[in-house]
């Protein structure tokens, strides 16, 4: 399993980044961004099917859209170690002058990004519009998009679920990022929202479930499976049942970390659970 | 200068229909999206030449920005169509991320702008809408005179690369401008040269402004009548060449007076030659029902509250 391995690999070094970089400025979403790390690096380096380069129109080649824009650290990390700008850019994070935005934007022409994220629920509407264009311009290549879980409490993500099976988007894979934490607490207190897959399914989805979303044979499995099934007439989304935090213990089973930087010491003992690996920026 | 005449009233909305029809025609990327108003925005012609390039949404405003702004990452030009009020203050967030400033190539279409929907009232109206659109950095602010200037307006902006608010409305009223025009963004059209007073008005105030000026010649005024298609970017050079002659200016808009055209002029006039300055627009006010003429009168929309304007403009010049 010499490709897991380097998965691995960037999985740690992605996540000493998102720490790194939240600390240095000291705001910014550790926990959220750490939690989808697994998923980033399986999406981008085992499963997108990427051209060389990056132009914004994306014809021929897969495209992602981050709904959830307060992740930027884990996807900025992963953009850099594509190869789509500097590694060493991830130092300008949230500075004055940066390309790297509190949330991702096209505003300052960063390669890799195609639409600004932040204000939740609109990245399921792009990613639908996007892969009607792929379909008029006969692409056969997919769309992906990451929402949070309590993103899903925005009204406008229920009117583009219902478009996008009434209109039969099946070039669309969709995750939302289950790990039933908001700012405010657990999702089932802040907004419970029932039974996610049953109200997919019967908006007219294809619905997978990833038991433990930091796995990342888990994902890699999932998202291929998903991957086979669209053409199909119908979107496709996947449930990742992630862990908040993952991966630093003391950021795990809370919601404390979603927009809290560690300090000095923290840090510290956060980036000694997770080896450089790729080189620190 | 052209005597402008009425060759025959028609909806600015149906100038829109048959600029969308022109593109189905011409442009293979122009694609235009709708909210359940098809026939409120004339797209009927577009939608049978071009099935494939046309996206009913629904009644989902929300979702058809964000679907536009997805349609440009793949080279398409899209035209959303609904009414004003839900072109822009609906969908005030996703237009500001989605749109603006992700720099996408959308052009937001919007009939049944100002109070002259009529019968359906102030849920329905919006006089809000210049001023929401042009805060926004990046976003171009059109609003269309005439079914001639609309067809033109919607096929130049094909060609125009960057987020456009296309402004228009429900009525028939006066067609007056050529019918084959050029429409340049940003460029202000004189229309009838004067020497007392300037009238710059945008959209349907614009065939008010030359009836103003047809009273005011018979009581001695000669009146320069300038429209202002393009609110945002502003053609300041016409504005100030007209007023360091006239000495004075009226302004007029089916809009509040907060936020829309003459705001612009008089930021214009005031960081380069401040002149006196009178606003035809409503007073920070809802529309409510009646018929489109009931609703002029009432709010002060018409060449009579342009004429009023102007006896006063006139008596504070210096």
């Amino acid at each position: 399993m010499q490709t897991q391995t380097i998965l691995e690999q960037t999985v740690s070094q992605v996540r000493r980044d998102i720490l790194r970089m939240v600390h240095k400025v000291n705001s910014g979403h550790p926990g959220g961004s750490l939690g989808c790390t697994e998923f980033l690096v399986s999406l981008y380096n085992e499963v997108m099917d990427l051209k060389e380069g990056f132009d914004m129109n994306g014809e021929n080649e897969d495209v992602f859209f981050l709904s959830n824009g307060h992740i930027s650290p884990v996807f900025y990390s992963v953009l850099a170690h594509k190869g789509y700008f500097p590694v060493k850019e991830l130092s300008t994070f949230r500075l004055i002058n940066s390309r790297l935005q509190g949330h991702p934007t096209t505003h300052e022409g960063l390669p890799g990004i195609r639409i600004a994220s932040g204000s939740l629920g609109q990245g399921l509407s792009v990613a639908l519009g996007a892969a009607q264009a792929k379909k008029l311009n006969n692409d056969s290549h997919l769309v992906y998009t990451l929402l949070g879980d309590g993103e899903l409490q925005e009204g406008q993500n229920w009117e583009a679920i219902m478009y996008a099976a009434g209109k039969k988007v099946d070039n669309l894979i969709a995750t939302i990022d289950l790990n039933e934490k908001q700012i405010d607490g657990p999702t089932d207190v802040v907004m419970p929202m029932g039974d996610i897959s049953a109200k997919f399914l019967a908006f007219g989805w294809y619905v997978l479930i990833v038991k433990d979303g930091n796995n990342l044979s888990q994902i890699i499995a999932t998202l291929k499976k998903a991957k086979s099934m669209t053409g199909k007439g119908k979107p496709i989304c996947i449930l990742l049942k992630t862990e908040m935090g993952n991966g630093v213990d003391f950021m795990m089973n809370t919601h404390a970390w979603h927009g809290k930087a560690p300090n000095d010491e923290q840090l510290e003992i956060a980036l000694a659970q997770n080896p450089e690996t790729l080189g620190d920026y | 200068m052209i005597e402008y005449i009425n060759q025959g009233s028609q909806d600015t909305r149906s100038g829109f229909g048959a600029g969308l029809t022109e593109l189905g025609r011409t442009n293979p990327n122009v694609v235009a999206l709708c909210a359940d108003l098809i026939g409120s925005l004339k797209m009927d012609q577009f939608i049978k030449e071009n099935p494939n390039r046309f996206f009913q949404i629904g009644i989902a405003e929300a979702n058809m920005i964000g679907i536009a702004a997805g349609l440009t990452i793949g080279g398409k030009i899209p035209f959303t169509g609904t009414f004003a009020n839900f072109s822009t203050g609906r969908v005030y967030d996703q237009i500001r991320q989605s749109i603006a400033y992700s720099d996408k190539n959308v052009k937001i279409c919007a009939s049944h702008a100002g109070v002259t929907l009529g019968e359906d009232g102030a849920t329905h109206q919006i006089l809000e809408d210049i001023g929401l659109m042009k805060m926004l950095p990046g976003m171009t602010v059109i609003n269309t005179c005439d079914y001639n200037q609309t067809k033109a307006a919607t096929i130049a902006i094909a060609d125009f690369e960057g987020p456009v608010y296309l402004r228009f409305g429900r009525p028939k009223v006066a067609n007056f401008t050529p019918v084959d025009q050029t429409f340049e963004v940003g460029k202000g059209l004189l229309l009838q040269e004067g020497a007392d007073v300037t009238i710059v008005a945008t959209g349907h105030m614009v065939w008010e402004a030359l009836g103003a000026a047809k009273i005011l010649k018979e009581q001695g005024i000669s009146a320069e009548v300038i429209n202002i298609h393009t609110i945002k970017p502003l053609d300041d050079a016409i504005i100030l060449k007209s007023v360091a002659k006239t000495g004075c200016i009226v302004t007029a808009e089916e809009h509040n007076f907060m936020g829309g055209l003459g705001e612009s002029v008089a930021r214009v006039l005031s960081l380069n030659h401040p002149t006196p300055q009178e606003f035809v627009a409503t007073q920070d006010t809802f529309g409510e029902s009646g018929t489109p003429a009931q609703l002029m009168d009432k709010y002060g929309l018409n060449k009579e509250a342009i004429v009023a304007a102007i006896q006063k403009v006139v008596k504070r010049k210096k």
